[in-house]
């Protein structure tokens, strides 16, 4: 451990912290619909596209026409990717001559992205034609963030709305998502990423011979301009196999830096935009102020894990940081910085192997998710999971103080609690129930990697990050077989791997997101009462604690035993296996 | 329903064409025209023929003037890049690891004779991320010294300043620890600097 990799943390929640107020504003503006800087670019673009999907005068919808638009658009969406992925032999871009991926395995890539998961069982240099990346995934990157970020302020609308009942029109905001939010970022970005080292080309390779008078190959492609949609919109994927840990995708210790912070920064900003929406800015401050807390907490943990060397390092009479996996251009101040940001976040990209990180190291990045992604989460989808703790903290308080509960001054009833609890279970249920399907069953355990406590640990991890829709892996777990990469020939898809996975990342996408959406309908519209001597504030520091701790308090009832099963009897034996 | 069907299709096509053709090739067309040099992979020309790129590792093995590349759980191949992914109490990583060392011992000690396993870095034994990483922390260099040196006959001084010469950082220090791209290193010898 070193002072510059503290103080390295340090400047991130600073920088994240400084940048929250500042795009948290501008996404509350872009919605309200008010003018803004961009408007005279995109305005005309704006206006004729979402005339062209919502009519001339886009009439508000209730929670479930919004609904009722985020599935046609997403299964829509779904659809469109499984084609590019099944047609990749015959579509244009595609000089390598790859085939199209195996069925199984392009449902789970489907629902992956469609889900804003980012988790490939596939090499993409090795797997995907340059028109799939572009076409496929990266504006499928794109589109799912842009459903979460409409979602997060439709049911924001709803949490706010003192008469109306109508929380926005799905394709109006999903045009100012797309064209005012994720597009100009992601531009500005792509450029950066560019001057700091990453390619961006329609050249496939080029192969040359070594110094050392071998054979090698640059595999290249398009890769920034995917980057970092994937990174914005939290949905994590690589354009290579090995994600951030490839030099193309992460140049410098920089770039690492200003990716970790591309990650967070829609997550936390929306955090602002909300206390904007409700009319209290210390509101957002408060949600704001558990998530960056909870991430600072795991990022000293892990970095202080990954500082020391592994038991196998050990053994080996080897001693220092736990190098395994992790890249030499990265102190593990960087790498353990982006393993926390990715998983906090739903994002999931990552520059080092979690599967070689030591016992406790591990876990973080597995707690992280099993909080429901909640400390900052994915983009939209953190800020609704969130919401749905508070009104569970605000359950549980009241329930302590013998009142009916109330939040933003408007009561929660049975009715809302009802559907808070399905939303904070669902998630937990289905990771569990997988995780015990795949491990009690002879097709489940072809998918491990590592023998003893590891291997039930990468299950584990393969179902949380799936389900969570982060898209982070203990990568050792196996769902793709390619004998011959790159390209396709003799490959095949792990078919129970496949289709649990997808099944969990689309059952964890869309469950809590409808839950939420019902809730904010619910809530919409519903009388306020005026504050009183005996209300009890959610903007305050006592709040956010009594947040914290239902937050840890769920997590760990559900997952306590699991954990101790793989990650921590790891942490707490020095034996190897 | 049907009405947001169609409205879905429309959405999904067009924003196809904008963010999957036209977003893409806009920012590759900019890219390549100001940095046309880190848009192609950073590649390294001699004598108008392509013998790397600065960011991706070769593998040196066996060749006794060169310093060697991090190990690599893939051969070096940018095209299925790969860690080990062993976990952190696997035995298969431990005797790997250990293979690693007696190697590295064993390549270096003739030209090191003070050469011990506890003075040998982490990143020397250990594979890489990505397995095609370029770097080597400047411990591992200045043990490597020795031996470019001594094939070389060059003073080991002056490799180990055009070592220092070579280190690089992000941000002074504060983004990452200080490292060195080996291939540039081992060119830079070729060409006879050092001398």
């Amino acid at each position: 451990m070193t002072a510059s990799g503290w103080l390295q943390i340090v400047v991130l929640i600073a920088a994240l912290s400084a940048l929250t107020p500042l795009l948290g504003g501008y996404i509350h503006h872009v919605f309200s619909g008010e003018r803004v800087l961009l408007a005279r670019a995109i305005g005309p673009a704006e206006r004729r596209l979402t005339r062209l999907l919502a009519g001339e005068e886009p009439a508000g919808q209730d929670w479930r026409s919004y609904a009722v638009s985020v599935l046609a658009f997403s299964a829509l969406c779904w659809l469109a990717l499984f084609v590019i992925l099944r047609a990749q032999g015959i579509e244009p871009l595609n000089p390598q001559g790859f085939g199209a991926p195996p069925w199984n395995l392009s449902f789970n890539a489907a629902s992956s992205f469609i889900s804003n998961t980012g988790w490939q069982f596939y090499g993409g240099q090795s797997t995907l034609s340059d028109f799939s990346q572009m076409a496929g995934i990266t504006v499928h990157s794109f589109l799912s963030g842009a459903v979460g970020l409409a979602v997060a302020i439709a049911i924001t609308r709803g949490f706010a709305n003192r008469t109306k009942t109508h929380l926005g029109n799905f394709w109006v905001d999903l045009v100012r998502a797309l064209l005012y939010v994720l597009l100009p970022l992601a531009v500005a970005g792509s450029l950066f990423l560019v001057a700091e080292g990453s390619v961006q080309t329609l050249a496939t390779s080029v192969q040359l011979s070594t110094l050392a008078a071998g054979r090698q190959t640059l595999a290249l492609g398009p890769v920034a301009s995917q980057k970092v949609i994937t990174l914005l919109s939290s949905d994590g994927g690589g354009f290579y196999g090995v994600n951030s840990a490839m030099p193309y995708e992460d140049p410098t210790g920089l770039a690492n830096f200003v990716e970790a912070l591309m990650v967070l920064a829609i997550p936390a900003a929306l955090t602002s935009t909300y206390g904007r929406m409700v009319g209290n800015r210390r509101q957002g401050w408060a949600l704001y102020g558990v998530m960056a807390l909870m991430l600072l907490g795991g990022a000293a943990v892990a970095y202080s894990a990954e500082a020391r060397p592994s038991p196998a390092m050990r053994v080996a009479g080897v001693h220092g940081q736990n190098l395994e996996g992790k890249e030499q251009r990265f102190s593990v101040a960087d790498s353990t910085l982006a393993a926390v940001a990715g998983t906090a976040s739903g994002d999931g990209a990552t520059n080092a192997a979690l599967d070689s990180y030591t016992g406790l190291g591990g876990s973080i990045p597995m707690a992280n998710m099993m909080t429901g992604e909640v400390i900052f989460g994915g983009v939209g989808s953190g800020l609704f999971g969130m919401l749905l703790m508070v009104l569970l903290a605000v359950f549980i308080a009241g329930l302590m103080v013998g009142r009916t509960p109330e939040y933003l001054g408007k009561k929660i009833e049975a009715r809302e609690i009802k559907m808070v609890t399905v939303g904070v279970i669902a998630v937990p249920l289905i990771v569990l129930f997988m995780s015990a399907w795949a491990i009690s069953a002879r097709y489940g355990l072809r998918s491990i990697f590592n023998a003893g406590p590891q291997g039930f640990s990468e299950t584990l991890y393969a179902y949380t990050s799936q389900a969570n829709n982060n898209g982070s892996a203990f990568a050792g777990y196996v769902g793709f077989v390619q004998p011959h990469a790159p390209g396709n020939a003799g490959s095949s898809g792990v078919t129970f791997a496949d289709l649990a996975g997808g099944s969990a990342m689309l059952l964890g996408r869309f469950l809590p997101m409808f839950v939420a959406l019902a809730v904010a309908g619910s809530l919409s519209g519903k009388r306020t009462i005026a504050a009183g001597a005996g209300t009890m504030r959610t903007d305050t520091v006592i709040f956010a604690v009594l947040l914290l701790a239902t937050i840890s308090i769920v997590a760990l009832l559900t997952f306590v035993p699991s954990l101790m099963l793989g990650p921590i009897v790891q942490a707490l034996t020095g034996r190897l296996f | 329903m049907l009405r947001q069907l169609r409205s879905a299709a429309i959405a999904v096509v067009l924003f196809t064409v904008l963010l999957g053709l036209a977003y893409p090739l806009a920012i590759t067309g900019v890219a390549q025209l100001l940095w046309t040099h880190e848009a192609n992979g950073s590649r390294i020309e001699r004598a108008g023929r392509t013998v790397g790129s600065t960011l991706i590792a070769q593998d040196f093995s066996g060749v006794a003037r060169y310093f060697q590349s991090r190990p690599s759980a893939s051969a070096y191949e940018s095209t299925r890049t790969a860690a080990s992914n062993l976990g952190p109490n696997s035995q298969r990583l431990s005797v790997e690891i250990q293979a690693r060392m007696t190697a590295f011992l064993r390549r270096e000690r003739p030209f090191d004779p003070g050469l011990s396993a506890a003075s040998v870095p982490a990143d020397a034994v250990t594979a890489s991320g990505s397995g095609v990483d370029p770097d080597i922390s400047l411990a591992d260099a200045r043990i490597q010294a020795h031996r470019g040196a001594a094939v070389r006959h060059l003073p080991l001084a002056a490799v180990l300043r055009l070592i220092e010469a070579r280190t690089e950082s992000s941000a002074g220090g504060l983004f990452g620890p200080s490292y060195l791209d080996v291939l540039g290193l081992n060119l830079a010898l070729d060409e006879g600097r050092g001398r």
